[in-house]
C-alpha cells in the first residue's frame, strides 16, 4: 500500500489548504507536519528537500513537491479531476488560476500592519462580487450544468467552493446577488468527502489569527 | 474573462490567465514532459522562475529611490536561490535539458529567464556553468534561433515609459 503523502508546512491556512481541500476532496488521507520552530525550518532547507528554500512541500510518489501550482496541478490529474481533454484541462487551469489568485491576496493581506489589511481585505471582497464571482456566476448560468467544466466534479469545483467560503468569512453576505453561486455552495458542500472536510475535527484549518501571523513571522523572519 | 490580459484567440477559444495559456501551449506542442512526474518537475521549475521574473518585468517601473534596492533583492534572489536550484539539477543528471533528457518549456522559460536577467546584469551567469552552456544550447535551436534575430516577434523589456502608459490604461 502506498505511502500517505505528506505536508509540510505551518499550522494554519496559507498556502497549503488548498492542497488540503484538494486531497480530502478526492477522498485522500494525508498526514502533516507542522514548523513550529525557525530551526525545524531550516534544517529541512538544509536537507536539499525544498527546491527553492520554500514551503509548501508535499512528499509524493516519492517526490518532494514544492510549489503551490505545480503541487495542485499534479494532485487534480493524479485524482482525475482535471478534466477529460487539453479543452477541459485548460478551463479549469484558467477557472483555479483566478480563484487561486483571489486567494492569495487574503493570504497577503492579514500580514500587512492594520489599515492596510482592513484596506486589502475590502478590496478582496469588491473584486471577488465585481469581478470574480460574476464570471462563475455566468459560467454556471450559461450551461446550466451542476459542476463548472464538462459536467462533471472537478479542481475547479473544490477551489471556487473554497474561495467562496473564504470571502463569507470576510463578508457573509456577498453572494447575495449570486444564486447560482449559492446553489454551488451547498451542492458542493454535500459531496461527501467535503462535508467531512467541513466537520470539525478535521484537518482543515481555521481562518488566520495573530498567533498564526506571529508563527509565521518568527519562523521565516520577516 | 477576469477583466485582464494577455488573452490569447486559439481553437476556437479566448484564453486568459498566462498559465493556464502556457499549459495548453506546452501540451499541444510536446514540451510538458512524457508523463505526470516530469510535468510534475516541469511545473515546479518554471513556477520557481515566473517568481523570479515576475519581480524582473516590473523592475522597470520602480521609482528611481527604489530601484538599486530592487537591483539588489533580484541579484540576491537569482544567485542565492534560483540559479543554484537549476544549477543543482542540471549537474546531477548530466543531462542536455532540465527534465527527461529531451526539449520542454522549462529550458525555454529559464533561457528566456536568463536573457533578461543579463540585461539587467550581465555578470549574473558568471558561476553558473551549466546554466551558460544551456543557454548557448536553446539559443542554437533553429527556431530559438530565429526568435531571437532582429525582426522576430520578440518584445524588449518594457520600459519605464510604457509602464506608466500601462498604468494609466489599466488604472492600477
Amino acid at each position: 500500500m502506498a505511502a500517505k503523502p505528506k505536508l509540510y508546512y505551518f499550522d494554519g491556512r496559507g498556502r497549503m489548504e488548498s492542497i488540503r481541500w484538494l486531497l480530502a476532496a478526492a477522498g485522500v488521507e494525508f498526514e502533516e507536519e507542522f514548523f513550529e520552530t525557525r530551526e525545524q525550518y531550516e534544517k529541512l532547507q538544509k536537507d536539499g528537500r525544498l527546491l527553492f528554500g520554500q514551503v509548501p512541500l508535499v512528499e509524493i510518489d516519492g517526490m518532494a513537491l514544492t510549489q503551490t501550482r505545480a503541487i495542485l496541478s499534479y494532485l487534480a490529474a493524479k485524482y482525475n479531476l482535471y478534466g477529460k481533454d487539453l479543452k477541459e484541462r485548460v478551463r479549469i487551469d484558467m477557472y483555479t488560476d483566478g480563484t487561486l489568485d483571489l486567494m492569495t491576496m487574503i493570504m497577503g493581506g492579514v500580514f500587512k500592519p492594520l489599515a492596510e489589511k482592513e484596506e486589502t481585505l475590502a478590496s478582496v471582497v469588491k473584486s471577488a462580487k465585481t469581478r470574480y464571482f460574476p464570471v462563475f456566476e455566468k459560467i454556471l448560468k450559461d450551461h446550466g450544468e451542476d459542476f463548472l467544466v464538462g459536467n462533471k466534479f472537478s479542481w475547479a469545483d473544490i477551489q471556487l467552493l473554497e474561495a467562496i467560503l473564504m470571502v463569507e468569512e470576510l463578508d457573509a453576505s456577498v453572494l447575495s446577488d449570486f444564486p447560482l453561486l449559492k446553489a454551488f455552495k451547498t451542492r458542493i458542500s454535500n459531496i461527501p468527502t467535503i462535508k467531512k472536510f467541513l466537520q470539525p475535527g478535521s484537518q482543515r484549518k481555521p481562518p488566520p489569527d495573530s498567533h498564526y501571523v506571529a508563527l509565521v513571522r518568527k519562523i521565516l523572519q520577516f | 474573462m477576469f477583466q485582464q490580459v494577455p488573452m490569447v484567440e486559439i481553437d476556437g477559444m479566448e484564453l486568459v490567465q498566462t498559465r493556464a495559456i502556457l499549459n495548453y501551449f506546452a501540451s499541444k506542442h510536446n514540451l510538458y514532459g512524457k508523463d505526470l512526474k516530469e510535468r510534475a518537475l516541469i511545473d515546479m521549475y518554471v513556477e520557481g522562475m515566473a517568481d523570479l521574473n515576475d519581480m524582473v518585468v516590473v523592475f522597470p517601473g520602480h521609482p528611481p529611490e527604489e530601484k538599486d534596492a530592487k537591483l539588489a533583492l533580484i541579484r540576491e534572489k537569482t544567485i542565492n536561490r534560483y540559479f543554484p536550484a537549476f544549477e543543482k539539477v542540471l549537474k546531477s543528471h548530466g543531462q542536455d535539458y532540465l527534465v527527461g533528457n529531451r526539449l520542454s518549456r522549462a529550458d525555454i522559460q529559464l533561457v528566456e529567464l536568463i536573457y533578461h536577467l543579463e540585461e539587467l546584469d550581465p555578470s549574473l551567469t558568471a558561476n553558473f556553468p551549466l546554466l551558460k552552456a544551456l543557454k548557448t544550447r536553446i539559443s542554437n535551436l533553429p527556431t530559438v534561433k530565429k526568435f531571437l534575430q532582429p525582426g522576430s516577434q520578440r518584445k524588449p523589456l518594457l520600459t519605464a515609459e510604457a509602464i506608466a502608459e500601462a498604468r494609466k490604461a489599466f488604472r492600477f
